[in-house]
């Protein structure tokens, strides 16, 4: 009897990918273990084996093929002595053709369009009118900035697990260790307390580090170095010397990699004082801000999101495009509520901000980007207008961001609110790792529109 | 890879022997003018005196070269004054004045200068290791044939994050010095009830680091092999471990209750291995100095160590804008 072979997922976030090559051709015959074809995603390209013996009856998807999604018939499997009847096969049938040669090799329609407002209101444009855009995904964006900052400055190095030859656990080096060679892209040992430790002397010693850590969960192997060591030296030493650094990688939840593997650390380092920390959204924003990391005279702790690490938007086409900290950025005007939030957060916001239109409500959605500084400014004077706050991110509710936003609108706006601040936060439990506990975990953009109906009264 | 015996032999010239007699007096003459403050209130929290330890840092810092760096504990005023740091600065940052080495934001445990390549005084025990390896690692990048010493105890020895470092710091053929200055004692533990090992120095043969433990009583001793360590260093060789043997007097931190070793066992040191008493028979019996020369040099010390002293008691508290200055650059 025939069997399906379904487009695997590669990795916790993946949901579709490039059938690169096959491997085998129909007629031939195959054993469990038998490469069979090379799949790629803008991570990483893996080999994929065959986990029954049989015959190949069908190849479904040309090779070749982008955007294949996880799950769909890639071939079918037949036994010895059997043909394979396509009438007879029990989903899709339709093959889908190799695109021709000279197809582009840019990425298509970006990913984010679902998540993206329906229109981007910039008050404060970080880049100048009628500047051309390039589509970009948030993990080009940061290479980019990387890769230009070391360009211009022979004290910038990247250290990290896996950042050199296997071009970034998420592939956000990729390729950088061709560009600047072995001295500049180092990879390290498993060891986060040693390599941060090393990083902050060599930042005392004159260097510039980048350091990724392959989560930021592991960073609270090294977190006595970015606080104690990185964040206090400049005051304890008088103003004599600090860590300019960057401490940067994925932080938050991905998808089903359990407790262990997804918190969101940005209520944890926006406490601290001597850190900056930067969590951005956009590819545009993820560029700017890296640039302006690197070449801060402090520690920043970047936080990025491996979900968004895959999506694309649009990201101006500058020589040198900077975005300063302690900027928000308005994605979207309104007048009846404000909602503000930042990182993949804004993912929620956004949505949120579509739904409740169509309700006629009209959201003002506010990306901080930057967590400390914060510019509460641009939150208060929004709340002045439509007089009602929610905010929205993935972490915890105790000691959230969002804790701390209310607590400064209530101190300094509290005149201007018709109504409690109402913050969104992740629940309060560790990441569980069934998809639909998972789910639930997180905050939801249902969760944001209910809060924001709360606000309003609706 | 092998251990060297230390040899009491040495080259030395009567010149140098009164330098190591003179910067060893001072660390001495001002722990002790920093234990008298601290009893009078005018040193708060934490202080750590480095009494009995003198020989390490005198007998490295005679092997250094300039440009060198050096990174240490919280147990760090005689680095301090070992590598030329002003003694008015360290004594005011003690008694958190204005003119103290970090305008009295520090503290006995956090002091630094550029100019003299030092790098702190760090709170947290073993954090330095890293830290140091990571000057190492700026020097080799920027190819400048310095050396770093990195000084921990034994106590931090223990520390997960020093082997982290042993193993990168020789992947990376890193020119740093680690100096373990074992003062037999973290806090009130003995080094013989935190470990089995029978030595410290040889756990750096696991990540193939060359080393050997040095008798850190005698200056002389210690001098020669920083000499040893640096060259390796600079030769490009990778890092290098000294197990330095010392002795604290005094305990942990001023509230220590001496209740883990006997008066005894510290009497015996004192009056059989003290570092300045060696180097004063020496000086004496060699005939290189008489009593009168070296009552001048104590007079000389005494001196600068009193100046210290009311420079940290004259010099004001800090102005209050200072509370937010220097948190971000």
């Amino acid at each position: 009897m025939a069997t399906e072979i379904l487009m695997p997922a590669l990795s916790p976030t993946m949901e579709e990918g490039t059938l690169a090559k096959w491997l085998v051709k129909e007629g031939d015959t195959v054993n469990s273990g038998d490469v069979m074809a090379e799949i790629e995603t803008d991570k990483a390209t893996m080999e994929f084996e065959a986990v029954d013996e049989g015959v190949v009856g069908a190849i479904l998807i040309a090779e070749g093929s982008e955007g294949v999604k996880v799950n769909t018939p890639i071939a079918v499997l037949v036994e010895d002595g059997e043909t394979y009847d396509a009438s007879a096969a029990p989903a899709p049938a339709a093959r889908v053709e190799a695109p021709v040669a000279e197809a582009p090799a840019v990425p298509a329609a970006p990913v984010a369009a679902a998540a993206a407002p329906v229109a981007v209101v910039e008050l404060t444009p970080d880049y100048p009118e009628g500047t051309e855009m390039v589509s970009t995904t948030v993990r080009e964006a940061l290479r980019d900035a990387m890769a230009e900052e070391m360009r211009g400055d022979e004290d910038v190095f990247l250290m990290g697990e896996e950042v050199a030859e296997y071009q970034g656990a998420y592939k956000i080096s990729q390729g950088m260790l061709d560009e600047f060679g072995p001295k500049r892209v180092i990879d390290t040992p498993i060891t986060e307390h040693g390599f941060a430790g090393i990083a902050t002397g060599a930042a005392f010693g004159g260097l510039r580090p980048i350091v990724e850590f392959m989560t930021f969960n592991f960073a609270m192997q090294a977190i006595d170095h970015l606080i104690n060591s990185a964040a206090k030296t400049l005051y304890m030493s008088g103003g004599q010397m600090g860590a300019p650094m960057v401490f940067r990688g994925p932080n938050g939840a991905a998808a089903r990699v359990g407790a262990q593997h997804s918190q969101d650390y940005a209520a944890w380092y926006m406490q601290v004082p001597g850190l900056k920390v930067v969590m951005p959204y956009s590819a545009a924003d993820a560029k700017g801000l890296m640039k302006t990391a690197i070449r801060d005279n402090n520690p920043v702790i970047f936080l990025e999101n491996e979900i968004l690490y895959g999506k694309s938007f649009d990201v101006p086409k500058l020589d040198d495009f900077t975005i300063p900290f302690g900027k928000a950025r308005i994605w979207r005007e309104g007048t009846d509520v404000t909602i503000v939030s930042f990182g993949i957060g804004m993912t929620y916001a956004l949505e949120a901000a579509d739904k409740l239109a169509e309700d006629g409500i009209s959201a003002e959605v506010i990306d901080l980007r930057t967590l400390r500084p914060m510019d509460l400014p641009t939150v208060i004077q929004s709340v002045k207008k439509t007089n009602r706050l929610v905010t929205v991110e993935e972490g915890w509710p105790q000691g959230s961001v969002g804790s701390y936003i209310a607590s400064e609108v209530m101190q300094q706006a509290f005149d201007y609110l018709d109504a409690p601040v109402v913050t969104c936060t992740g629940k309060d439990v560790p990441m569980p790792y069934a998809a639909n506990l998972e789910k639930h975990a997180l905050i939801t953009t249902d969760e944001v529109v209910a809060a924001v109906k709360q606000v309003t009264y609706r | 890879m092998a251990a060297r015996k230390s040899t009491a032999k040495s080259n030395v010239s009567a010149d140098e022997l009164k330098t190591y007699y003179r910067e060893m007096l001072l660390i001495r003459r001002f722990e002790e003018k920093a234990g008298q403050l601290y009893g009078m209130g005018l040193i708060g929290g934490f202080c750590h005196l480095y009494i009995g330890q003198e020989a390490v840092v005198v007998g490295l810092e005679a092997a250094a070269e300039e440009g060198d760096k050096r990174i240490t504990s919280y147990r760090d005023h005689g680095h301090m004054l070992a590598c030329g740091m002003e003694p008015g600065g360290v004594m005011a940052e003690l008694t958190g004045r204005e003119g103290g080495l970090s305008k009295g934001k520090g503290g006995s445990m956090h002091m630094f200068s550029k100019e003299k390549h030092f790098y702190g005084g760090h709170g947290i025990v073993g954090a330095q290791v890293p830290l140091g390896a990571g000057l190492a690692f700026a020097d080799k990048y920027k190819g400048n044939g310095r050396v770093t010493f990195t000084y921990f105890g034994d106590g931090a020895a223990n520390q997960g994050q020093v082997y982290e470092t042993y193993n990168m710091a020789q992947l990376w053929e890193l020119p740093v010095v680690f100096v373990i200055e074992n003062n037999q004692y973290a806090m009130g533990t003995s080094v013989q009830r935190s470990t089995k090992s029978p030595s410290l120095w040889e756990r750096g043969a696991a990540y193939g680091i060359a080393g050997e433990a040095v008798d850190g009583m005698n200056v002389l001793t210690v001098k020669e092999a920083g000499e040893r360590a640096v060259a390796h260093c600079r030769a490009g060789k990778g890092p290098y471990i000294l197990e330095v043997n010392t002795y604290r007097y005094r305990g942990h931190s001023m509230s220590d209750p001496a209740k883990y070793r006997t008066r005894e066992e510290v009497q015996k040191m004192r009056s059989e291995r003290d570092p300045i008493e060696q180097v004063r028979d020496m000086l004496l019996t060699g005939k290189h100095a008489s009593e009168d020369d070296l009552k001048a040099i104590d007079k000389e010390i005494k001196d600068i160590v009193n100046q210290a002293a009311d420079f940290s008691k004259e010099s004001p508290e800090p102005a209050l804008e200072e509370l937010w200055t220097d948190i971000y650059a």
